[in-house]
């Protein structure tokens, strides 16, 4: 893990009186070129280009904190990379639950999160605070909001992105014979993962960076 | 204290269900809970229904969480009303715009209890 990301949600109080320095105060990672004077807001909008910080956007530290901050603090489960395990949580058995978040504008790509339907069972579980017995449509939205999380946090390591890069509603396919084809991505990250005894499967891809 | 009337507008029922938990885990007494499923399913049940607290996610189909806001201004719909963003948009913009839109307070997903009661029971004093 990187000791140095702040692994804290960032909440905040909006009041018309506040400045800015103090609004933004909890991250300062994501302060640049804005400012507020006696209530008027100033916003300078630079060009931003991400093509020189592939590197640090394909960081594979990056995804994982985005995973583990989302599973603890939503789930309370905590996670750690790994081998998918063969029995129960693992992505052999025939059916599984796959969401996609689309990000489009300055970096274009998607955040991909797939589970069997034992383990997106259990996610629902955790996540709603009740027991499901089939993978039915409220499964299906807890694993859809468990990927745009997971796309959000892992957006909100890259303060530049801001809204130069939407992230679109999750898409959600469950099935047992399905492919998800991806072409030629200019990275990809394709991480496995163990949550207790139940493996899942987060990716991100990205086709484009302005 | 009277129950607070609660609006919460998320295209994900389960994100709902997450929010009225954490509230009510904040120690917020509900009292009427409405749902909405987009800004635009928000801005017509506001119509008719009186709220006290209102809480809003950015990304939604049909109608989003911003533009809901500015209509909710601009049609003086919920004078007064409190009105807070929960979302996985954190950036400083998206922030700003909130603000702007008239926000009084901004959460990101993933969020704990804690945080809700810090920055939303203040608004609707209860804290």
């Amino acid at each position: 893990m990187d000791q140095g990301m702040d692994l804290k949600p960032s909440t905040l109080n909006l009041r018309p009186e506040a400045g800015v320095q103090e609004l933004f105060s909890s991250n300062p990672a994501a302060r640049h070129g804005c400012g507020m004077m006696k209530g008027q807001l100033i916003m300078t909008v630079s060009k931003v280009s991400l093509r020189e910080s592939v590197a640090r956007v394909a960081d594979p530290r990056q995804l994982d904190v985005s995973v583990q901050e989302v599973f603890e603090t939503m789930l309370d489960w905590p996670c750690r990379r790994g081998p998918v395990p063969s029995q129960d949580g693992g992505l052999t058995p025939s059916k599984s639950v796959t969401a996609v978040v689309g990000f489009g504008g300055l970096l274009s790509g998607a955040c991909i999160f797939r589970v069997s339907a034992t383990a997106a069972l259990k996610m629902a579980a955790r996540l709603t605070g009740a027991e499901i017995a089939d993978v039915d449509a409220t499964v299906q939205d807890a694993i859809g909001e468990i990927c745009n999380m997971l796309a959000g946090s892992w957006k909100s390591r890259f303060p530049e992105l801001g809204v130069q890069c939407g992230l679109s509603v999750p898409a959600v396919i469950a099935g047992s014979d399905y492919k998800l084809r991806i072409q030629s991505p200019k990275f990809e990250l394709r991480h496995a993962y163990i949550a207790g005894d139940t493996g899942f499967e987060v990716t991100i891809v990205c086709d484009s960076l302005q | 204290m009277q129950p607070i009337r609660a609006l919460i507008v998320d295209d994900s029922s389960v994100m709902r269900k997450i929010v009225e938990r954490a509230l009510r885990q904040a120690g917020l007494e509900l009292g009427t809970l409405h749902e909405a499923a987009n800004g635009i399913e928000g801005l017509e049940l506001l119509k008719s229904e009186k709220v006290d607290l209102i809480v809003s996610d950015i990304n939604m189909p049909s109608m989003d969480g911003l533009e809901f806001l500015r209509r909710l201004r601009a049609e003086k719909l919920a004078a007064g009303v409190p009105v807070v963003m929960i979302t996985t948009e954190s950036s400083e913009e998206h922030v700003r715009q909130a603000i702007q839109a008239g926000a009084q307070g901004y959460i990101r997903k993933p969020f704990t209890a804690e945080q809700v009661k810090e920055r939303i029971l203040p608004l609707v004093g209860a804290f």
